[in-house]
């Protein structure tokens, strides 16, 4: 019994430094960085509570935020809405070849993130494809609007982006609902529709709940997205701190920036952990 | 091949949803061999030299070397450490088990933002400036859960009749570990090594905050997207990527099931 924990212990205590390391110690010492004057010179060894200050009173920060969940928010949404039917396809009507369809929905998920807000930039330029589809079909006229460069250009990439990730957790409580259930509600009299919002939809909300939140969560941070194809119109809250530790070099007011951030997304975190348990649907 | 008598429905949508996924990762592959400069149709015609551009442009190659190297070294960290971590919470009944197993899992679901720039000050803190080396860390840091999750499904489905058969025969745990689990886990630890090295290869978020003077390929591809005129070369290259993860993926998916 002792050798065991031993060996357990053993086990677990190399890859539990290395998290402890590099993932605790940063969000500790990003904390302390939010009192510093500075991060160069004397101005570190300066203690201020100034860029609360500044955080608090400067408004424009605020509305950034705000918009930033609001946008994280309807991504979130659409990614779980249109997710939903691919994972009831896949559970219930794909049969046997269930695994070969959720992985060539999941191949475009997992190669060069990058490359694929390049395609949307490119997709959604003024001269891009989109805009001459629009223009040839006449579904717009001659002026062509600027789709690119706007928050709606931004949460339509993302959700192009997350759509398959929401399918992955939806798929797997789909999977768990009882068939003999289904028949059970069936063979009672209630109709497909009756059958699907007291059963299935019930049995299914704590991989609903992970889907939401896998996009939510990830979402609030992006700045790259927005970068990209949202333009001055479409910038987030993560390009806010981008813009401190890149441009304006304010680095303690992006570590308040992030740890805020991270703070939003605690309750989050719990409130998400109480009806589906992060482990159970981890994003793999 | 479908089940249900009512599949066209839902089958319909599945096949629109796979071809707008498709789509633009086809366009990307198809404009990498268009000769004109611009990403507009008709196509003025095809031509292979971006391709060989390609070759020629020794930036991009440094960098494509370096996120090989950063690949293959923080999978091969992330695999040992993972595989340890998977091993002690599936075998061993831990006090504050499901603790670890959530905590494990939250840097996957942390803003890859808010990661980056803690690690960047960290490194900045600890007067370590950034390097090849600080990029390796980050990628082993967010590798390690995910190395625990392909790996631990294995550990708890194969039950331990084997490893008992060994440790009755006189085996030590030690011995029974390296001759009977671990290769009995050899597919998914390649599968475990295969994703860590994807994720790493295309990783930008975490890289773009704690990348020196040496650019991985993404932090690379994201400067050169700001020059209109290098877009071709761009456009060749992820071609190539697009192809290089289609056979990473595959192999992953083959040797996970």
């Amino acid at each position: 019994m002792n050798e065991e924990k031993k060996r357990a212990f053993f086990l677990l205590s190399p890859p539990a430094f290395y998290m402890l390391l590099f993932f605790i110690m940063p969000i500790g010492i990003m904390t302390s960085y939010v009192f510093r004057e500075g991060a160069f010179g004397d101005a570190r060894y300066i203690f201020t509570l100034d860029h609360f200050k500044d955080f608090f009173t400067t408004s424009s920060y605020h509305r950034l935020l705000f918009r930033s969940i609001f946008q994280a928010f309807v991504t979130a949404l659409f990614s779980v809405i249109l997710a939903y039917p691919l994972a009831y396809f896949l559970a219930f009507k794909a049969g046997r070849h269930k695994v070969i369809f959720m992985t060539l929905l999941l191949i475009p998920a997992w190669t060069a993130w990058l490359l694929r807000i390049l395609a949307w930039k490119i997709l959604l330029d003024s001269t891009g494809l989109l805009n001459l589809f629009l223009l040839s079909s006449g579904f717009i006229s001659e002026t062509a609007p600027y789709l690119l460069y706007s928050g709606t250009a931004v949460v339509i990439t993302l959700v192009y982006i997350y759509v398959p990730f929401a399918a992955l957790p939806l798929f797997s409580a789909l999977e768990s609902v009882d068939q003999n259930m289904i028949e059970a509600s069936k063979d009672l009299g209630a109709g497909t529709l009756k059958t699907f919002f007291q059963i299935t939809l019930p049995v299914s909300v704590p991989g609903v709940a992970a889907a939401f939140f896998f996009v939510f969560i990830p979402t609030l941070g992006e700045w790259v997205t927005p970068t990209l194809v949202g333009g001055a119109q479409g910038i987030m809250f993560g390009n806010l701190i981008q813009e401190q530790f890149v441009k304006t070099l304010n680095w303690p007011l992006g570590a308040l920036m992030s740890l805020i951030l991270l703070v939003l997304i605690i309750p989050v975190l719990f409130f998400f952990n109480r009806i589906s348990g992060i482990s159970e649907y981890a994003p793999v | 091949m479908f089940s249900n008598k009512k599949f066209p429905t839902y089958a319909i949508y599945y096949l629109i949803i796979l071809i707008l996924l498709y789509t633009p990762l086809v366009l990307l592959v198809v404009f990498s061999f268009n000769e004109g400069k611009t990403v507009t149709f008709p196509i003025k015609g095809l031509t292979l030299d971006w391709y060989v551009a390609l070759f020629e442009a020794q930036d991009l190659l440094k960098a494509m070397y370096n996120s090989l190297i950063i690949g293959v070294f923080t999978s091969v960290v992330a695999v040992v450490l993972g595989t340890m971590a998977a091993l002690a919470t599936t075998r061993f009944s831990l006090p504050g088990r499901n603790f670890f197993l959530t905590a494990g899992v939250l840097p996957l679901i942390i803003p890859d933002l808010a990661m980056g720039v803690s690690l960047q000050l960290l490194f900045h803190w600890a007067g370590i400036s950034l390097s090849l080396w600080t990029v390796a860390c980050a990628h082993t840091m967010v590798n390690i859960p995910y190395v625990m999750l392909i790996v631990s499904p294995r550990l708890q489905t194969f039950q331990g009749s084997l490893e008992e058969a060994s440790m009755d025969l006189g085996a030590g745990y030690w011995r029974t570990l390296f001759k009977i689990t671990l290769p009995v886990c050899a597919p998914v630890l390649i599968a475990g090594f295969l994703y860590s090295f994807g994720v790493s290869i295309d990783e930008f978020d975490l890289a773009y905050f704690v990348t020196g003077t040496h650019e991985t390929l993404p932090v690379y591809l994201y400067s050169q997207l700001r020059f209109p005129n290098r877009l071709p070369l761009v456009l060749a290259l992820s071609a190539i990527i697009i192809a290089v993860s289609l056979v990473v993926l595959l192999f992953t998916e083959i040797l996970s099931d």
